[in-house]
């Protein structure tokens, strides 16, 4: 909303110099949020000027100008410029003559773009000047010629100021309402909360008019069929007629100039006038051309299929739910939104029947909705106009016209009103005070009551309120209690820390989130947040489980070649409305987004990139249909069932974390060979989540549609306390190397390592009171074991069964290489352990480890067809 | 015969040869030639075996002091020329510590996700308690059950993400407060939690805005709790998280969820651009419906909610001017923070 001060200040008083700043500073203490200041942008010398002579000249390009004389101050006298009386000017329009009072912009003015004035050199003269248009001085859109004064109905004295005279020296405060304060959309309501901030006294123009009413009754019918939520479509309906308005009266320069604050362009005096009035008090007019009229009006819903013509020519289909204004020709307006160009106004209008009406909100709003016709009127429909200014304003109209169009005041019209009058809320004694934390004395509470325009009544030392009718927002004790707030000043509300009751901490699950985030980042991991949109492609992708080729640990390393994963179609969730440029599917992997990042990092030349992210992913399962088709009612807590179903239909959203790497682990240094990021580069951000959550990570060969077949883990973790060795792992995300393929269609290199965790599974089974083994003290024992196996034998799987067979004696088992070459078959591997081996109670003897050394070669020769590489 | 001459000669001449060493290896010759067996000491010890019975105890305390004297100067000299060889050895293995090669990369942690932690950890240290939940979420837990009807003007000015299809009524919440509706649904009261996490709005990225983004909302629910109550709790957090001299402003606002609402500013000396005011988010004592929505009494309990985007705390107090940086993913950006923000 904005707000001209020359208006606001008919209604309160502005102390001389009042600046925009000091007006927003009062209005956003009450709750009104500044948004904007607008001026016409137009500075002096700008005056009235007449044109004396003027020669019209053709020019070589086919137009012809006009080298006028123009004077621009009266007799002998200096222009405002310093220049003299009479100004040659050179103009190219030619709707004027002789004798006519123009608006000269004289060298050192300036006009909106800034466009600066200067005497310039121009088709062989030098023109001294300019003569504006509207247009040119902020004053609406008309540029096919120049302003001629007497077009505004202007005749002032050569040399006259020409800002002040037009109101070009106004300026305009823009405001934000917030939508339970429909009334502050019209200058009366910032007025009534400006004297609330300031207390200045306010003077309510609603009560400034003498509202006449209707002698002869225009015939109007209110027939509301079907009520929305029990509301009827309008409960106010006044009518009131002009006649005889002269069409071609030209709307005033000070309406033009607030109306151009406000925002709305000038477009005939009548129709102006409804629009200032509207501004002015709130109130959305409609004028028809009584002419045009078949008969009286009846207010219906329209029917299914029903078509309407709006103003702005476009034929609409009707819904049931649109309430209509309608004569014996059908509709003439969609009620609130917009009018019908039947009984349009035009520049023939003589006889104008006024319509100010209160329509329901929501029949209002659903209807601007549904034919996306957003209006001043909807948008104060919607929030609720006061239904005691209906009258007043179309009275307001009445004189208006009556005044600016010549017309006369008929005694035709009608006055429908069943607006039910505000109802009575009880006030408890020292419940505001007892809300806010401020003991308000019994005067504050009532002065700001009575402020804001209640009424009040003593009942039993409780009060009851009657709000004022164009305060619908006023319903309960908790309103009025922020009105007493707002008015008394919420600058005054002590600071009171309240103790909370002894809290629990963070959860696990927090503290693990945390953990696991540390660790990322303190291990050269750096964290990006993406956006959670991508394609349907990068879902069906990436959003797929990890295969295992494995069916337990003992089996074999699938080597390229193997059977690849085949894409499928993977369940997602899609925006409806998504933004330009976004992807519309929600993301089921946190790996696409972040290969956009990893792929950002690179074009801008960061060559080792290194990224994690924890998110939540969204995975629908296949053949779930998710939400609700109805919601339970608000204000009342849903029933057991209903609230269970709203949480069974929430897709599930487990937390994910996913690693990124890029270029080098290590960069080239001085004595240190560059390290390149891959396949183990993954695993070690595997590690390090296991290290950080306390997870026993297992990992295995696994295979993914979009990884590299030879270089992906799936990863597991061990569920404790599981009944069964079979359920005794779950399987928990993925780690390796992208497809080469996949890499590249993200524009990254052909080794681009990334790892994907659920950590909500992860967090899930990490062991959480550990129970420690007795550290052993006595000295270790140490023995290298060098075993030859099939070159598809996991290390993992040959070690755990080392392990298994050395017993309690093997204290620590560490792969230390993997040979493969002269000595060994081709198609087997030699891979070396380093043992340590620890008694419990004494010094082991070595015949006593090499006897634990040589129980785990034989489980792995037993197991593997392992044989010893000494 | 052991001449007191003699010992002497052969004295002078070992100390002598042992200043002279300058290396272990000559020190090693040196004890050999002068304290050796076949050195001139040793030889004149030797001559002990004719020395007279009664010359012999002079004799040998005069070639035992000679010889204490160089078996001290040998040790002596040892530990000077060990020090000085062991420090040239030092000396010779003078690094540049400037050209450090290290296997270590640097990592970090978004100020996102640091200034989040930094916030809830004032009200973990209060007592309160984080709560969390879905981000795709049920219409009536981020618009209905809030107190947002379903033709409240309120509604239409959410810029919400839909999902396919609409009729099921699931969005991406546009606001953390489904969590509080949640918190109030679930636990016991009274109930002090925070709820941080992500957030979705349909406005495009530009300087100021991003459709994704970061919220913490607290709320409280109690017997008596004031607005007052809520302004005490906003004076702490802010003073917590930027400092003692943080001061916190309400402005009347309106918000379907709280009843009164106000608009909450935050001013701090140190703020870029200088001391001054910047709206941060809202707040306000829980609306009646709200609590209605949880089957709270609100004629027994009341509360406070309050809302602050993290994304602005960010920008106003680490001078981030653009957006772009916060959700660009640009290793630099957070690599300026660290661990810590």
């Amino acid at each position: 909303m904005r707000v001209p001060l020359s208006w606001l200040g008919e209604f309160v008083d502005l102390a001389p110099g009042t600046t925009p700043e000091d007006v927003h500073a009062a209005l956003v203490s009450v709750g009104l949020e500044e948004e904007d200041i607008h001026r016409f942008e137009v500075s002096g010398p700008i005056v009235v000027g007449e044109v004396l002579d003027f020669v019209g000249e053709e020019q070589t390009n086919g137009k012809t100008i006009n080298w006028c004389q123009v004077r621009v101050a009266p007799g002998d006298e200096l222009a405002a410029d310093g220049g003299p009386a009479i100004h040659g000017i050179v103009c190219g329009a030619h709707n004027f003559a002789v004798g006519d009072k123009v608006v000269v912009t004289l060298p050192g003015a300036s006009l909106p773009g800034p466009f600066p004035i200067a005497a310039r050199k121009t088709y062989g003269h030098t023109s001294d000047g300019m003569i504006a248009s509207a247009r040119e001085l902020g004053l609406g859109d008309e540029h096919d010629g120049i302003l001629l004064l007497k077009n505004l109905g202007i005749d002032a004295p050569v040399g006259t100021d020409a800002i002040a005279l037009l109101g070009l020296d106004d300026s305009a405060v823009e405001i934000n309402v917030t939508p339970d304060r429909g009334y502050a959309f019209s200058i009366r309501g910032v007025a009534r909360e400006y004297s609330h901030a300031t207390g200045v006294p306010f003077r309510d123009p609603a009560l400034a008019l003498t509202v006449v009413a209707p002698v002869t009754r225009f015939p109007v019918t209110i027939d509301d069929q079907a009520p929305i939520r029990e509301q009827t479509g309008a409960t106010v309906f006044v009518t009131r007629v002009v006649r005889g308005v002269d069409p071609t009266r030209p709307t005033p320069a000070w309406m033009i100039a607030r109306l151009g604050l406000v925002g709305i362009r000038s477009i005939s005096l009548i129709v102006d006038v409804t629009n200032y009035v509207m501004f002015e008090l709130g109130q959305p007019l409609h004028g028809y051309d009584l002419d045009k009229l078949a008969g009286g009006i009846i207010v219906r819903r329209a029917t299914a299929g029903e078509k309407f013509t709006t103003l702005d020519a476009v034929s609409r289909t009707l819904n049931v739910e649109d309430l209509l204004i309608t004569d014996e020709s059908g509709p003439i307006g969609l009620a609130g939104v917009m009018g019908g160009a039947s009984t349009e106004i035009t520049a023939q209008t003589v006889n104008v029947l006024v319509e100010a009406a209160n329509f329901d909100p929501v029949s209002i709003a659903r209807s601007a909705r549904r034919h996306k016709l957003p209006s001043e009127a909807s948008k104060r429909f919607e929030r609720g106009v006061d239904p005691r200014v209906a009258a007043v304003a179309a009275a307001r109209v009445v004189q208006l016209l009556v005044d600016l169009a010549g017309g006369a005041a008929d005694d035709l019209g009608s006055v429908y009103d069943e607006a039910p009058a505000p109802q009575p809320i009880l006030l408890p004694t020292g419940f505001v005070s007892g809300l806010i934390g401020l003991d308000y004395t019994g005067d504050e509470v009532r002065d700001a009551l009575v402020d804001v325009g209640a009424s009040l009544v003593e009942a039993d030392g409780d009060l009851q309120v009657t709000p004022p009718s164009w305060r619908p927002d006023l319903t309960d004790k908790w309103t009025l209690a922020e009105e007493v707030a707002r008015i008394v000043g919420y600058d005054r509300i002590p600071s009171v820390l309240p103790v909370a009751p002894p809290g629990r901490g963070l959860t696990r699950t927090q503290t693990l989130r945390r953990t696991v985030a540390q660790t990322l980042a303190a291990t050269g991991h750096t964290e990006v947040l993406t956006y959670p949109f991508v394609s349907e492609q990068a879902n069906n992708l990436f959003g797929v489980a990890v295969m295992s080729t494995e069916a337990d640990a003992g089996a074999t390393v699938a080597g390229p070649g193997a059977a690849s994963a085949v894409p499928v179609s993977v369940p997602q969730m899609k925006v409806a409305n998504s933004l330009d440029g976004e992807a519309p599917f929600l993301r089921t992997s946190m790996l696409p987004g972040m290969l956009q990042i990893a792929h950002r990092n690179r074009s801008r030349g960061l060559v080792d990139v290194a990224i994690y992210e924890q998110g939540l992913v969204f995975r629908p399962q296949a053949g779930m249909t998710y939400g609700t088709a109805v919601l339970p009612a608000g204000a009342t807590r849903p029933s057991d069932e209903a609230e269970a179903a709203l949480n069974a239909g929430i897709v599930p959203q487990p937390l994910l974390v996913g690693v990124v790497l890029v270029g080098n682990d290590v960069r080239h240094q001085p004595g240190q060979p560059a390290v390149p990021a891959g396949w183990q580069s993954a695993l070690a951000a595997v590690q390090q989540v296991a290290l950080a959550t306390g997870a026993r990570i297992e990992v295995r060969q696994g295979l993914h549609p979009a990884m590299h077949p030879g270089r992906t883990a799936e990863l597991f973790v061990t569920v404790t306390g599981a009944a069964t060795a079979a359920a005794s792992t779950v399987s928990v995300g993925f780690a390796g190397e992208l497809l080469p393929a996949v890499a590249d269609d993200y524009d990254l290199p052909a080794v681009v390592a990334v790892a994907e965790i659920n950590l909500a599974l992860v967090f899930l089974h990490a062991a959480e009171d550990l129970t420690v083994t007795p550290i052993r003290t006595m000295p270790a024992a140490t023995q290298d074991l060098s075993l030859v196996v099939s070159a598809s034998v996991p290390a993992a799987a040959l070690r755990a069964a080392v392990a298994e067979g050395a017993g309690d004696l093997l204290e620590s088992i560490e792969l230390v290489d993997d040979y493969r070459g002269a000595g060994v078959e081709p198609g087997r591997k030699s891979l070396t352990f380093a043992l340590r081996f620890r008694g419990t109670e004494r010094t082991l003897t070595a015949a006593e480890a090499s006897a634990a050394r040589l129980s785990g070669v034989a489980v792995a020769a037993d197991r593997f067809g392992a044989t010893l590489r000494e | 015969m052991i001449s007191e001459a003699a010992v002497n000669a052969a004295v002078d001449a070992a100390l002598a040869a042992i200043a002279a060493a300058d290396t272990t290896a000559a020190l090693r010759r040196v004890r050999s030639e002068h304290a050796g067996e076949s050195s001139p000491l040793s030889k004149l010890n030797a001559l002990m075996r004719s020395v007279p019975g009664n010359q012999k105890a002079a004799a040998g305390k005069l070639v035992g002091q000679a010889r204490g004297a160089v078996t001290k100067a040998l040790t002596a000299r040892e530990d000077e020329i060990g020090t000085a060889e062991a420090a040239a050895r030092l000396l010779a293995e003078t690094v540049d510590v400037t050209a450090a090669a290290s296997a270590w990369k640097p990592g970090a942690r978004h100020p996102i996700s640091l200034l989040t932690e930094r916030a809830a950890d004032v009200f973990v240290a209060m007592g309160w308690e984080v709560a969390e939940g879905p981000e795709l979420e049920s219409e009536w837990f981020n618009f209905d059950g809030l107190n947002f009807d379903e033709d409240h003007p309120a509604r239409a000015m959410q810029d919400t993400f839909f999902v396919e299809p609409t009729d099921a009524h699931l969005v991406l919440r546009t606001q953390t407060s489904p969590v509080q509706l949640r918190a109030l649904l679930s636990r016991e009261l009274p109930v002090y939690v925070v709820a941080p996490g992500r957030v979705f709005r349909t406005d495009e990225l530009d300087a100021t805005h991003t459709p994704v983004f970061h919220q913490i909302e607290g709320i409280a629910i109690d017997k008596g709790l004031t607005m007052a109550n809520l302004r005490g709790t906003l004076d702490h957090f802010v003073q917590a998280l930027f400092g003692p001299e943080a001061k916190v402003r309400l402005r009347p606002n309106y918000f379907p969820f709280t009843e009164p609402s106000a608009e909450l500013d935050v001013w701090h000396p140190t703020f870029k651009d200088g001391a001054r005011w910047i709206e941060w988010g809202g707040c306000g004592m829980v609306h009646a419906n709200v609590l209605r929505s949880a089957g709270i009494d609100p004629e027994v309990y009341s509360g406070f909610a309050f809302g602050v985007g993290v994304e602005r705390a960010v920008m106003f107090r680490n001078d981030v001017k653009d957006m772009h940086d916060m959700v660009e993913g640009d290793i630099r950006f957070s690599q300026q923070y660290g661990m810590t923000v």
